[in-house]
């Protein structure tokens, strides 16, 4: 079986029936394990003490925020180019979960923003591409409900999502082409990460645990969307099916014979009804 | 036992709130809909109503009998 066919919803729900405790299993054991090295095991900062328990917490959101959308501009490839059926479906289930992590981001960084910056917010390039992004899922979101079909809604969104992913490199180099508050990088780096392996574990850990917790939300917003789409489905079905019993009514009256009084005879008439 | 939080707990404390709020509510909300899309879906086909690839598979079973 080629990996394509895995890509057809029925055999999608199929697999993803088998996946789902695993990955549900292997989320809650990586971040057990994330959060007893972050807040236990690792060491205080020598400048911001504990506080740097926030960021065990805030890069995996920061993270995330940027590869729900890297996985909605994939979908939308597939969905201009490919036409592809699971596309949009995969696209519009990411966005909710891609915008609550993008929201954790923001919240976390001001929380940490605050003891050691002294401050909740500054306009800098960093948090306000940031927030950008947050502004940019909340704008896709509320595009596939503005379309109704979800076929055209999904050409759509594909089409801002990928205009949109301008703004993914401008959040990575953000801190090195301007001068912000924010810290360059110190995990993904040319010379290696800049911190101890005591925090760089747990740090990973802890975007390990959360990424395997935005694939099963992903898989599970996934299914509900397969179901929705079967319902819409099955509803125009059954209006067509309606309307067409109803049109054959019509038609049947219309060229009935008609008696003396020019009514219709008994059986169109209740038909008609 | 709570771990060492330093000089700033409340900072600490209320980003993983936050996060498990949000995350909470996420998740929630993600099983509800699949509990509410798989329920009527359950109603629609308890109608008798399928979708059209059940039907002709049906159809096709039932034209070879």
């Amino acid at each position: 079986m080629a990996i394509i066919d895995l890509a057809n919803p029925t055999r999608f729900l199929r697999l993803t029936d088998r996946l789902l405790p695993w990955l549900v299993g292997a989320t809650v054991v990586a971040m057990v394990v994330g959060l007893y090295l972050a807040l236990y095991v690792s060491p205080e900062d020598y400048q911001q003490g504990a506080t740097v328990k926030i960021m065990y917490i805030h890069v995996p959101f920061a993270w995330l925020a940027m590869f729900a959308y890297t996985v909605m501009a994939l979908a939308s490839l597939g969905t201009l180019v490919w036409k592809h059926p699971l596309s949009d479906v995969s696209a519009k289930a990411a966005a909710p979960i891609g915008a609550a992590f993008t929201f954790l981001c923001l919240v976390t960084g001001s929380l940490w923003g605050k003891p050691m910056w002294g401050t909740w917010w500054v306009w800098d390039a960093r948090l306000t591409s940031v927030l950008v992004l947050f502004i940019m899922y909340l704008g896709i979101i509320a595009l596939w409900r503005t379309i109704e079909d979800p076929i055209r809604a999904g050409k759509a969104v594909a089409v801002l999502t990928l205009v949109g992913y301008l703004n993914i490199p401008i959040i990575k180099f953000s801190v090195d082409w301007w001068n912000t508050l924010h810290q360059p990088a110190s995990v993904i780096r040319m010379d290696g990460p800049s911190m101890p392996p005591s925090m760089l574990v747990a740090l990973l850990v802890m975007a390990l645990a959360f990424t395997l917790l935005f694939m099963t939300l992903h898989f599970m917003a996934m299914r509900s969307e397969i179901l929705r789409r079967r319902i819409r489905a099955m509803r125009q079905r059954e209006a067509a099916g309606a309307s067409g019993i109803a049109t054959a009514a019509t038609a049947q009256a219309d060229t009935a014979p008609r008696d003396g009084t020019g009514t219709l005879n008994g059986k169109t008439a209740e038909a008609r009804s | 036992m709570l771990p060492d939080l330093g000089n700033h707990p409340g900072f600490i404390i209320a980003s993983y709130f936050v996060s498990l709020i949000v995350i909470g509510g996420l998740i929630g909300w993600i099983r509800y809909d699949y509990g509410r899309q798989k329920s009527v879906l359950a109603e629609l086909e308890a109608r008798g109503l399928r979708r059209r690839s059940a039907a002709a598979k049906s159809d096709t079973t039932g034209s070879k009998a």
